[in-house]
């Protein structure tokens, strides 16, 4: 900075005074919790106090007690929504992860021009809308539509693509892939690429360094992506409410089907709290591998 | 050595098609929107602009796209202006594992599924009657939109050396000063991409709009949502692309104006 010292300060000595009473030595400035208190204001008050209002509901609505819970559990057609809901978020997940690994390899040992590109074709999905590709997907993946028409020149097809799980899995596939690639660049990219050479002249050959060295130092890169990934798909709305079909319906459909059309605020708040119980248990014992994978990368760093 | 090259050559044509997938959306929507037919159908047998010409006039997809606007402009400014004061507060807060604490609180709702969110906010806001508000709109989406600037500032305040701070303050500038001079001009990156984010999470958003919409107030995603649900008018396509030119603008600029701060530095 080039700018002169204010007007009127004393050059020659630091005024010790200006440091207040209480806060800490140094720093200067406002209380943290006075700073802190409007983000916190926004989140008591349309954060925790409408979830709140939503779990309150699901014990209360339309009458006091457990009815809602023994409405959702007691019947086989809620669970079989509750394991579609976990199989779907699972099966994008594999997909995902099997998508994005290579691509992720691949963005590490190109060059930076290439890497470049690559980078930037992960971005562009971020800032194109989630209802903008939900649509375009419709549009590709209709029975007269592009990708149809391409199966239909190799010979395949036509296949119904919309409407149904395929439908669903494209399009949340397409969504939740960036969210996967990224983590497991960024993890990847820190990887020390000496230690696979060290592998390879110490006798190993190329896919056994590959399999024993690099991919164990990049698992919280795939845990992380993983956790990410799944944790978006449980509670995904947009997507499978246009690509997917009414009889095969996810959590979060059957959420806006309870409180939008049939007015049963009590059932959609229970629907809500089973799929935020699920979300959280996911993130905890997610939380523990990854600790346990960052553990584990202890000892072998240790060995090496 | 020929393994190698046939193992690169593997991996290229398999991201390639990756590649093509995560963008084949994006891609197919801007010619889509040239369309001279009135049906979805791609690629177009022809070219015109009256879908354009239908978006502009249509008084009800301008007042989304107003909507849309005001709402975010207000988000920007309130979710940046309070995320950046929690990012400052937790950073100096000394306590360590209450601020953690208070910082997972504050970062909840990216976690959180919408809907979730979505049913308890239509549940508030009808009690108040916020729905169908732009205040309503604005809080709603703040709510999503703050965390992220909370994030992106976080990670420029760790970065910060805070001897500068006390330096400034031991030559005597006092609190503001101190802020205005030092502290912000160093955490600016960090502020600019949260505000970005903080943009793009309000003119994108969905799930929280469908249900605190009303007949008098939507916003741009609403109405296409409302539109591909209903119809197949290839309105939806232009409104697709002037969203997606709005957004590639604004992060250009914000990417643009964030290298030129570097370049003086």
């Amino acid at each position: 900075m080039s700018q002169a010292p204010p007007v009127g300060a004393p050059e020659a000595q630091a005024p010790p005074a200006k440091v207040r009473p209480g806060s800490k030595p140094g720093r200067t400035g406002t209380n943290p919790l006075l700073l802190l208190l409007p983000a916190l204001a926004l989140i008591l008050g349309i954060f925790a106090y409408p979830l709140a209002e939503s779990m309150w509901r699901s014990v209360s609505d339309p009458q006091l007690g457990t009815q809602n819970y023994e409405w959702f559990f007691g019947s086989s057609g809620n669970l079989a929504i509750l394991g579609r809901t976990l199989w779907i978020a699972l099966l994008s997940m594999l997909i995902c992860l099997a998508l994005a690994y290579p691509y992720a390899y691949l963005m590490v040992i190109a060059g930076p021009k290439a890497r470049a590109a690559l980078i930037v074709i992960v971005l562009i999905p971020f800032w194109t809308s989630l209802m903008i590709r939900s649509f375009a997907w419709i549009v590709l993946l209709q029975d007269s539509g592009l990708v149809n028409s391409f199966l239909g020149i190799i010979g395949l097809g036509p296949y119904n693509l919309i409407r149904n799980t395929t439908g669903v899995l494209i399009g949340m596939v397409q969504v939740l892939l960036p969210f996967m690639v990224l983590p497991l660049y960024s993890v990847m990219s820190g990887v020390d690429m000496r230690l696979v050479q060290a592998a390879q002249s110490l006798g190993a050959r190329p896919a056994v360094a590959f399999l024993r060295v690099f991919v164990p130092l990049s698992m919280p890169g795939v845990v992380s992506g993983c956790l990410l990934v799944f944790i978006q798909a449980l509670g995904f709305y947009i997507t499978p409410a246009l690509l997917g079909s009414p009889s095969e319906m996810l959590i979060s459909q059957y959420i806006y089907m309870q409180v939008n059309q049939q007015l049963q605020w009590g059932r959609g708040g229970t629907l809500g709290v089973v799929l935020l119980v699920a979300t959280l248990i996911l993130l905890g014992v997610l939380g523990l591998m990854m600790r346990r994978s960052r553990r584990l990368l202890g000892d072998r760093g240790k060995l090496l | 050595m020929k393994h190698k090259t046939a193992t690169q050559a593997t991996l290229w044509t398999y991201s390639v098609l990756v590649a093509i997938w995560l963008i084949a959306p994006t891609l197919i929507v801007i010619p889509l929107s040239f369309t001279d037919k009135a049906s979805l159908v791609f690629p177009p047998t022809g070219w015109s602009t009256r879908w354009y010409e239908k978006f502009f006039t249509d008084p009800t997809w301008m007042t989304a796209l107003g909507n849309s606007f005001t709402v975010a402009v207000i988000v920007v400014i309130i979710s940046t202006l309070i995320g950046t004061a929690a990012a400052l507060g937790l950073h100096r807060w000394t306590r360590r594992n209450a601020a953690a604490v208070v910082q997972a609180g504050l970062l909840a709702p990216v976690v959180v599924p919408a809907i979730i969110l979505a049913i308890g906010i239509y549940s508030i806001f009808l009690k108040f009657q916020l729905l169908g508000t732009v205040l309503g709109f604005v809080l709603a989406h703040s709510v999503l939109a703050m965390p992220f600037v909370v994030i992106s500032v976080t990670a420029a305040l760790a970065n910060f050396d805070e001897r500068l701070e006390t330096a400034a303050a031991s030559l005597g500038a006092g609190k503001w000063p101190t802020f205005f001079k030092v502290t912000l001009p160093l955490i600016i990156p960090g502020v600019v991409s949260g505000a970005l984010f903080a943009f793009v999470t309000s003119f994108d958003e969905v799930v929280l709009s469908i249900f605190i919409k009303s007949p008098y107030l939507e916003t741009l995603p609403v109405k296409m949502y409302g539109s591909v649900t209903r119809d197949t008018d290839p309105t939806i396509a232009a409104a697709a692309t002037m969203i997606m030119l709005i957004t590639t603008v604004i992060i250009v600029i914000g990417l643009l104006s964030m290298n030129r701060k570097k370049r003086v530095r």
